[in-house]
């Protein structure tokens, strides 16, 4: 089976390096629980390997700023 | 006395069901008699109104708590029930229990070996998802086991229990009485009630009640009429009604009646105090007073729109507020309201005394209340108020001392906070100074009708006056009209000129030349009095006194309603005409420059100016509007006439292709639509060709210059009146609803010509033919349906979105967060731009590298 990750409607879903995630967290002074969420068997997130904690980072088109990063963490439901 | 205040953090709050006992350790008094009063009118003891209880009478002390009238909270009682009754708001969870626990043993029908599990199971799914989904998962538990039939535990067999609406349990068609079922309910074990989500101390049995709390005296007052006839509050008739059944079960029982009369009450007792909680329980009828009028009991209080929670604690009434119906002044500034002065003599603005304003507001005290501007109320130093009347004044004159607050009626100048329903957006609800004027209406100025949304065909608005220093000011830093001005939806400012506004400036910059005498006439009347800058000659053009008005330094340069550049340099318009595009609302570039460089206030007294010099212009030189404003010539008429039967032939000959069967379908439309869309392509055509020709050979007309300058009106609206209306649709579509074949009898069947379709060749002016007119109202009628039935859906929708982000906010660094902090955009709509300081929704770079380099190239 394909992955629907790599469907063209379905935005890049990415999830960031623990180095990254660090680096992230730290610039925006945010913590993980202020982040909006994500499931961990979410179909977007097939093949990526995420697991809970981690932060995805999903590159979409914006209708006002062209391009926009969202960022989601991954529960386990 | 002052009220005593007791300042605690509240930490918790939790709900649950009273015990027995808790009623009863909890009441001041037993009620045991329906009496009310005995024969001089005093509160019978073990009465519903015993002085245990609470008083509501002047002069009487309440047993309890030694308290008098207004002080006393009043005290709960309670009846003791001759047998027990179920609460009916507890049927659900009774009939939970006594289907899921055995009728023998009274353990849950869930084997040995699985409660454990899911003991856990809930336990885990309680911490982790909250109690909605933990309550989910009970009943799917619940559910599983319900239809056991026989006990895991005991191996007693289960029968079948069914609730017979809305309150008579069976167990297969044995009815089973409340005492039965309560006994059922004191055999379930407090270990198992866990599992169903009840708190630890809760047994299931006192959802059977064998005691009623009685609510205090003071929450169901009794009202004295004129006739001196006492009428007691619909909860006080209840529980009278509930008293004396209860104490004829009594009797019935003591004396040994038979059974059917005791059943025969009981189910009366178990009705009224049903509906004591909840008169609306649908099988059952609603107790009534004599009259039939339906009493309203616990549950109708609280809920529904006229309940507690959304009529007294979601909507308040305040005071200081006054609402009247709206009438335009153009002639008060921008940021006025007009109050009417009968308003401004209730309203007050309290105002507290020291050394220096004494003598300013002796002076109100002295007019009274009856003399505008004078004062209602002193407030004393102590917090006592008294009301300034002839007879008082002088004592309270003779008093007054730094300290004291008056409540002086409003003036001209205090602050105010307007408001149009529905309050939409931010700008629904501005701050306005005071004027204080004749007559019974608000007046506003006319250019704020667009952002209230208000027009003067009976609108009513409220006006709220602010009570302190803080709330003054802060209305006046955030909500003042002209800080307003810039809308946050699209960067461009809501308020404009209007109307005459923009066509008198059209006219004075496009063509008047005035005398000097004129121009200095023209400015003074609008509140321009230094003249200075008025060219020193005799014929002064219209752009130059327009440019009076313009700051001295103000360089702008843009483009008018039709496209043509429009340049101000140094505070003279160049070249250009004011119209629309640049004074408008919802556009005014010019005005949106105004404001952005010589801040709120100036652009908002700018406005006025500008507005006042366009209906000045207007005054003088005159304008109207007339049937002649839409004559054309006989050339024109004839080439109109000709470019329509043009059309019409043209249509004529698809509709022969058509039925020839030599029409070419367009891509993807079958036959019939190909024709359908190529008719009215040819008759658009038509009717846009007709009306330029309309537009080309008129000028200067009223109408047209209203429709040039963008006052009011467009270029269809003069075509429809002058040359042709044209097509009338439906659904987007030529009419063709009606009879079977044809819209209207008049036409043959299967007429699909233009006029048998709705084509109106005529224009308003010559009349239309009685078909035509009747497409006309059919088009008509379907844009008001749809405006009507569209309103208060979209409204709804809007009400819905903006309550559900109504605590979403930006936070310091550009993220829109929620109210428990989380982060639900990452830079507010998505480009983190503050919409009210772009033009448009687009950041002006270049105006930018302008503004930072100096205009250098």
């Amino acid at each position: 089976m394909t992955s629907p990750a790599k469907h063209i409607l379905v935005p890049s879903h990415v999830k960031l390096s623990d180095k990254e995630k660090e680096t992230f967290l730290q610039s925006q002074n945010l913590t993980i629980k202020e982040l909006p969420k994500i499931l961990v068997n979410d179909p977007a997130l097939i093949g990526s390997g995420a697991k809970e904690g981690d932060i995805i980072r999903i590159e979409r088109a914006s209708a006002t700023a062209g391009k926009t990063f969202y960022y989601r963490v991954v529960i386990n439901g | 006395m002052k009220p005593q205040f007791v300042s605690k953090k509240i930490k918790s709050i939790s709900f649950a069901v009273l015990s027995p006992k808790v009623v009863k350790d909890m009441s001041a008094a037993k009620v045991v008699t329906p009496e009310l009063y005995d024969r001089e009118g005093y509160p019978v003891d073990g009465g519903l109104m015993d002085t245990r209880l609470g008083v509501i009478d002047p002069g009487l002390v309440c047993k309890t708590d030694g308290l008098k009238l207004k002080d006393t909270l009043g005290h709960f009682g309670y009846i003791e029930l001759a047998r027990p009754v179920v609460h009916i708001k507890f049927i659900r969870q009774i009939l939970d229990l006594l289907k899921s626990s055995c009728r023998s043993c009274g353990k849950l029908l869930i084997p040995e070996e699985n409660t454990a599990k899911y003991r856990n199971l809930l336990n885990k799914m309680g911490e982790e998802e909250g109690f909605e989904s933990r309550r989910r998962q009970i009943k799917i538990i619940v559910d599983k086991y319900k239809k056991k039939d026989k006990c895991p535990h005991c191996g007693g067999k289960q029968e079948k229990i069914k609730l017979d609406k809305p309150y008579n349990f069976y167990e297969n068609d044995t009815r089973l009485s409340p005492i039965e079922v309560r006994a059922r309910l004191e055999k379930i074990p407090d270990e198992e009630l866990g599992l169903f989500g009840f708190a630890l101390g809760f047994r299931p049995e006192w959802m059977v009640l064998t005691i009623l709390g009685i609510p205090p005296v003071t929450m169901r007052p009794s009202i004295t009429l004129e006739s001196g006839e006492r009428s007691e509050d619909d909860l006080t008739h209840k529980l009278g009604d509930i008293v004396r059944i209860n104490q004829r079960l009594f009797e019935n029982i003591n004396a040994g009646a038979p059974e059917v009369i005791i059943e025969d009450l009981w189910d009366l007792l178990q009705y009224h105090v049903t509906t004591f909680f909840d008169n609306e329980v649908p099988q059952l009828p609603p107790a009534r007073h004599r009259g039939g009028q339906v009493l309203k009991t616990l549950v109708n209080r609280i809920s529904s729109k006229e309940g507690r929670i959304r009529h007294n604690l979601a909507g308040k009434r305040t005071d200081f507020s006054a609402r009247t119906v709206i009438s335009p002044d153009p002639l008060i500034a921008l940021n006025e309201v007009g109050v009417p002065q009968a308003m401004a003599m209730s309203l007050t603005v309290p105002e507290r005394i020291n050394e220096w304003n004494i003598e300013y507001l002796r002076k109100y005290v002295e007019r009274g209340s009856k003399v505008y501007p004078g004062a209602n109320y002193i407030i004393k130093p102590d917090g006592r108020r008294k009301t300034v009347t002839e007879e008082t004044k002088e004592e309270i004159l003779e008093e007054l001392a730094p300290g004291y607050v008056v409540e002086r009626h409003l003036i001209d100048g205090d602050v105010a906070l307007f408001n149009r329903q529905p309050s939409l957006h931010r700008m629904s609800m501005m701050c306005h100074h005071v004027k204080v004027l004749p007559g019974r209406t608000f007046r506003l100025n006319p250019a704020v009708c667009n952002p209230y949304n208000a027009d003067f065909d009976g609108d009513e608005m409220n006006l709220h006056i602010p009570q302190t220093e803080e709330a003054r000011a802060e209305a006046q830093v955030l909500m003042l009209v002209e800080t307003q001005m810039i809308s946050p939806r699209y960067g461009l400012s809501v308020v404009g000129c209007i109307h005459d506004g923009i066509t008198g400036n059209y006219l004075l910059t496009k063509e008047l030349v005035l005398t000097r005498l004129e121009a200095v006439d023209l400015l003074y009347a609008c509140g321009v009095d230094d003249l200075s800058r008025l060219p020193n000659k005799d014929k002064i053009d219209g752009k130059e006194v327009f440019s009076v008005l313009l700051p001295e330094d103000f360089n702008f340069s843009g483009k008018d309603k039709s496209g043509n550049d429009v340049k101000i340099t140094n505070g003279k318009l160049k070249t250009g005409l004011m119209d629309k595009a640049n004074l408008g609302q919802e556009s005014g570039l010019m005005l949106r420059n105004i404001y952005e460089r010589y801040g709120a206030a100036y652009a908002a007294e700018f406005l006025g100016k500008v507005s006042k010099l366009g209906i000045n212009v207007l005054s003088r030189r005159g304008f109207s509007i007339g049937i002649g404003d839409m004559d054309l010539t006989n050339e024109t008429e004839d080439e109109i006439k000709s470019v329509l039967e043009r059309a019409e032939l043209e249509a004529e000959k698809i509709i022969e292709h058509f039925n020839q069967g030599k029409l070419e379908p367009l891509p993807g439309r079958s036959l019939q639509e190909t024709m359908e869309l190529r008719i009215l392509e040819a008759l658009n055509r038509a009717r846009n060709k007709s009306g330029d020709l309309a537009m080309r050979q008129k000028f200067d007309s009223a109408a047209l210059v209203m429709a040039k300058s963008g006052a009011r009106g467009n270029a269809l609206n003069i075509a429809q009146m002058a040359a042709v209306v044209g097509q009338q649709a439906l659904r987007g579509r030529r009419i063709d609803h009606g009879y079977s074949g044809r819209t209207l009898p008049y036409f043959k069947v299967g007429d699909v010509s233009p006029k048998a379709r709705g084509f109106v060749r005529n224009n308003f002016k010559s009349g239309l033919t009685p078909y035509e007119f009747f497409f006309g109202a059919m088009t008509g009628r379907d844009a008001l349906m749809d405006t009507a039935l569209r309103t208060p859906k979209s409204g709804y929708l809007y009400r819905r979105l903006s309550n559900a982000m109504q605590d979403l906010k930006v936070d310091y660094n550009g993220m829109v967060r929620d109210a428990s902090n989380r982060v639900v955009q990452f830079a507010y709509g998505e480009d983190g731009l503050d919409v009210s300081r772009t033009k448009n929704g687009q950041v002006d770079v270049h105006r930018i590298i302008e503004q930072v380099i100096g205009g250098k190239e």
